[in-house]
């Protein structure tokens, strides 16, 4: 195809390719980091200690590692899309029965080097799988029962699994993002009718699965200040710290609720809250801007990429990125109950981490290589 | 397998497209919904949320300020603060407990029980929270753990204050203070206010009635504490306000004479200025440490102040209920005399006895006095000729003499503790026994014994308003701010300062606004007279404790109240007090107004079980009136020094 082989001209070369990249994402995501190392310093007390440390250096390995898969092709990203999705549910399947217990779940898989939670990169495993599969089949079979077949299972599968660790949370971001592309690559709005109401007469089945915590979580988010000192104490005291930082905030280094340890997970998923408390109203809508821009930059990106494969993935992952952001701000908020998922770059966590870095630095490859065709 | 063209991909894009533009808007609604809600905790309700973090964070310890002193007349602290010396301690800063605990042994006295009760402590309480190793180290041992301090990681010594009470012999007038108990809390409004754990509050006396007022406004220190409780800076300190200091009208110097006099014996003894009511002197005895209850009294000592004998914890001059005895007989001939029932014309024949209704009243001299007036009946006391007049006078007029100076009513408004006392008559009887009254019972209390009960205090106030002429006075203990100069003490400065210009007694009355308590000066003047002789005159009762010398000589009335009636056999033996049981004997009492020339001052001694008056009493409050009227001089020329210092 002759547009595609003129455009392959220019990114052969490393200049070609360092242009190409998206410069806005780019600095974006630099600057994100940048704050989440202070947020993290902040959140160890104003001291560099392991936390604060190991964020920092994850940060810097993870962003390179960006850089290096923006400039692999996203023809090879595409060819392997199906094995790094059998690969992750093997690992699943692994932690399962091998996994390293903590806090009563099993989420980690030993790699030596590292303890990696393959549930997070299942977040982006999935819409991989999902994008090949319909970069794949034709338009006129994505309603067809056999071809529907294959995205369920591929979403039910890693689902259930990560459900059982248990870890609500990410099982249904990964539930969640499979849905969002499925339904980008035009299933019919009545398969998912079908499915809802499916899903809401199995819903008391599912409620009877859940751990005792699960549900004191969802019976503390309806009514938070039944147990002020129990399951309700993480939400009060969150919103008591967001609210308590007021217009401008509490400034850095300041926030009394964090400091003082009244706010729980400050590391991990409660890190907006001690942003918010330290930075206040405009600094939490400045940080709000910040991932708005990343959002739309990945849009962008996607819109302008023209495989199917790139401009499904695109999508999906910005889809995917948005909710972790809304979930978790509105989790930190009281809008939703406390699940479990961490803020994108901002909060500490390696698997989590790596995800989205990884997951970036595909976006960024179909930005460089946007006219390529995928095979 | 699958099919590529052009038409296919622009399709599919088309689709993603509309469906991704679809999913882009309700991005939109849902950053709009998080911006609102971030809107609405941080610029809507951030006031709320703000102090709900500060309630997080901030703790508040109260301390009491140093508690307001009881100075007496001259300035002289009887109660005061002191500075006192602890040995704080947080486990959380000592890497070994036992070892540091061990290492103090050595260093402080610190028994074994006080070891365990710490260590018990420790288990229950948080690392970091203060434990009170001892509250009271004396210097020394203060002195020692500074040498030490830095083998002793963990302990810190503070210096704290407390109350401190210069001597026992106000431990009754001043009362004393202790830990606070759950029953002070329940009964006691402020307190519950005050909310100050362990806070010494005042247990009886004036520190009782004027605890609210001494304790002042507690200061408080305001600190940060983390999630766990624990302190982590101190944010800010208010001192608070200092407890108000009281001035009484007590001198110290008479309450330590009296004190020291009474030590040996169980009793009370009173002064009062019979111009202003200014009580100089109460003292109750035995008496005992009021320094005792500040840091917890000893089991053993609170034992032995509850067993014994003598019931050192009332203040006698005040709780103290006693029949008057002889000293109710100058009350007696007033009322009589004042109600015309006799005259001083009136003689009776006494034989030592008297037989009415065929019951045989005695005279406590077995002899008899032979034919009596008034005067002679006063100051040899004679029990017969005061019958006749009770007979004549009737219970209920004698009575309402009785109130009118004084008794059966509290003297003062400052004691939670002070009784008052019984003034029987008719209608009392009736009401409180359910009985008619008997002829008899009106000699018996002619001469103060039966229903009669007055404190030491009450019969100060008797004497006194009998001594100043026989006008009300308002007694007092506590000097007021206010600088007004009372009507008596108006009359007695013009008296002092004109001595020529002798005004009717109408203009006096007129003139200075008294309140004068009889209908006829010359009946009180006459009392007077009689108490004169029987201290001052040959075979008078108290003759044997007059003061030769001229400045201190008083007059007085003795007087004993029976605790048990001889039998017949007692009295057919004439059977001495002293040869009886030490608790079946007669109290003693001495009234008295000195000095005879110009009086200015009215005491009263009482000695429980001392016999008669004229031996156990009256020579202590020859003793004392000599004191007093030592200090004279300077507690009236001290409002006038007061005056000049400003």
């Amino acid at each position: 195809m002759l547009y595609n082989r003129s455009s392959l001209q220019s990114p052969f070369s490393i200049r070609g390719k360092i242009f190409a990249l998206d410069f806005t994402l780019l600095f974006s995501i630099l600057l994100l980091g940048i704050i989440s190392i202070f947020a993290q310093f902040s959140s160890s007390g104003g001291t560099f200690d392991y936390y604060s440390k190991s964020h920092t250096i994850r940060f810097s390995v993870f962003f390179i590692l960006f850089l290096f898969i923006s400039f692999t092709q996203i023809k090879f990203w595409h060819n392997t899309s199906f094995l790094i999705f059998f690969i992750l549910l093997l690992l699943l399947l692994f932690v399962k029965f091998f996994g390293i217990q903590s806090q009563g779940s099993r989420r980690w898989v030993n790699l030596f080097v590292i303890n990696l939670q393959p549930s997070e990169l299942m977040k982006i495993g999935i819409i991989l799988f999902l994008s090949n599969y319909y970069h794949k089949i034709s338009e006129g079979d994505v309603n067809k029962v056999r071809f529907l077949l294959y995205p369920v299972i591929a979403i039910l599968a890693p689902f259930i699994l990560v459900l059982s660790q248990p870890d609500l949370g990410t099982a249904i971001l990964i539930l969640l993002s499979g849905i969002v592309v499925t339904w980008l690559a035009g299933v019919r709005w009545k398969i998912f009718a079908y499915l809802s109401v499916l899903a809401v007469i199995t819903a008391p089945i599912a409620i009877s699965f859940l751990k005792p915590y699960q549900k004191s979580r969802i019976l503390t988010f309806l009514n938070p200040e039944a147990d002020p000192l129990g399951a309700g104490y993480q939400i009060i005291q969150s919103k008591i710290a967001i609210g308590s930082g007021g217009l401008f905030g509490k400034g850095f280094l300041n926030g009394s609720q964090a400091y003082l340890n009244f706010l729980p997970e400050k590391h991990t998923d409660f890190i907006f809250t001690l942003y918010s408390e330290e930075f206040g109203f405009l600094g939490s809508v400045f940080m709000i801007i910040l991932y708005t821009v990343i959002t739309y930059r990945i849009i962008k990106i996607g819109s302008e990429t023209r495989s199917i494969f790139g401009k499904l993935y695109c999508y999906g992952f910005a889809n995917a990125f948005f909710i972790y952001v809304a979930v978790n701000m509105s989790m930190v908020l009281g809008l939703l109950p406390i699940v479990g998922a961490p803020l994108p770059i901002l909060s500490y966590g390696g698997s989590s981490m790596l995800a989205i870095m990884f997951g970036l630095g595909i976006v960024m490859s179909c930005n460089v290589y946007k006219n390529a065709a995928v095979g | 397998m699958l099919s590529f063209n052009s038409s296919n991909i622009a399709s599919k894009t088309r689709t993603i497209g509309r469906r991704m533009f679809l999913l882009n808007s309700i991005k939109a609604v849902v950053i709009l919904g998080i911006s609102g809600r971030l809107a609405s905790l941080q610029i809507n309700e951030s006031s709320k949320y703000r102090s709900l973090a500060d309630k997080n964070r901030f703790r508040e310890s109260k301390f009491a300020p140093p508690r307001g002193a009881i100075k007496d007349y001259f300035g002289t602290e009887i109660a005061s603060n002191t500075r006192i010396y602890q040995l704080h301690f947080i486990p959380e800063n000592t890497p070994n407990t036992d070892k540091l605990l061990i290492r103090l042994k050595s260093l402080i006295s610190l028994p074994e029980r006080q070891v365990t009760l710490i260590q018990k402590k420790i288990k229950k309480q948080k690392k970091w929270e203060t434990i009170i190793i001892s509250d009271n180290l004396s210097w020394s041992e203060f002195a020692r753990l500074n040498l030490f301090l830095h083998e002793l990681e963990g302990v810190q010594p503070i210096v704290s204050i407390a109350r401190v009470y210069v001597n026992n012999a106000s431990a009754h007038a001043i009362g004393y203070v202790s830990e606070i108990s759950p029953r002070d809390i329940r009964t006691k409004k402020y307190l519950q206010d005050l909310n100050i754990a362990g806070i010494s509050v005042g247990k009886t006396g004036l520190e009782s009635t004027l605890d609210q007022e001494m304790l002042g406004s507690p200061g408080f220190l305001r600190y940060e504490v983390n999630a766990y409780g624990k302190k982590i800076k101190q944010v800010s300190i208010n001192s608070g306000l200092k407890g108000k200091t009281f001035r009484t009208t007590l001198d110290n110097e008479v309450q330590v004479f009296t004190a020291k006099l009474l030590e040996n014996v169980s009793g009370a003894a009173c002064v009062m200025d019979i111009y202003n009511g200014d009580i100089i002197s109460m003292v109750s005895a035995p008496t005992f440490n009021p320094n005792s209850f500040i840091h917890g009294i000893k089991t053993k000592e609170w034992n032995d102040l509850l067993n014994n004998r003598d019931k050192p914890m009332i203040n006698k001059a005040i709780s103290g209920l006693y029949p008057p005895g002889s000293t109710i007989k100058t009350l007696t001939a007033l009322s009589a005399l004042e109600n015309d029932i006799i005259s001083t014309k009136l003689y009776v024949e006494c034989k030592g006895y008297i037989d009415l209704h065929g019951e045989r009243f005695h005279c406590w001299k077995k002899k008899g006095h032979g034919l009596v007036g008034i005067r002679t009946a006063l100051k040899k006391s004679c029990d017969v000729y005061f019958y006749e007049v009770a007979r004549r006078l009737g219970i209920d007029r004698l009575a309402a003499t009785a109130e009118k100076f004084g008794l059966g009513k509290k003297v003062l408004q400052d004691y939670n503790e002070e009784k008052a006392g019984v003034v029987p008559n008719t209608k009392w009887k009736i009401k409180e026994l359910g009985k008619n009254w008997y002829i008899g019972e009106t000699l018996h209390s002619g001469i103060g014994q039966g229903y009669f009960l007055t404190t030491p205090l009450q019969l100060t106030l008797m004497t006194a308003q009998i001594a100043n002429g026989g006008f009300k006075i308002q007694p007092r203990i506590l000097v007021n701010a206010s600088t007004e100069v009372g009507n008596l003490q108006k009359y007695l400065n013009h008296k002092n300062s004109s001595p020529g210009n002798v005004m009717s007694l109408d203009d006096q009355i007129f003139n200075f606004g008294l309140k004068p308590l009889f209908r006829n000066q010359e009946n009180i003047n006459l009392v007077k007279e009689a108490m004169f002789a029987a201290t001052n005159e040959v075979g008078g009762t108290s003759y044997r404790s007059r003061h030769t010398d001229k400045r201190y000589a008083f007059a007085g009335k003795t007087g004993s109240s029976q605790i048990k009636r001889f039998t017949s056999e007692q009295r057919e033996a004439e059977v001495k007090q002293e040869n009886i049981a030490y608790l079946s004997r007669d109290h003693a009492w001495f009234v008295a107004f000195a000095p005879v020339s110009n009086p200015r001052y009215a005491i009263s001694v009482l000695v429980e079980h001392g016999g008669s008056g004229s031996k156990a009493a009256a020579p202590l409050a020859k003793k004392i009136i000599k004191k007093v009227l030592e200090r004279h001089e300077s507690r009236e020329s001290y409002p006038n020094r007061l005056r000049e210092n400003i």
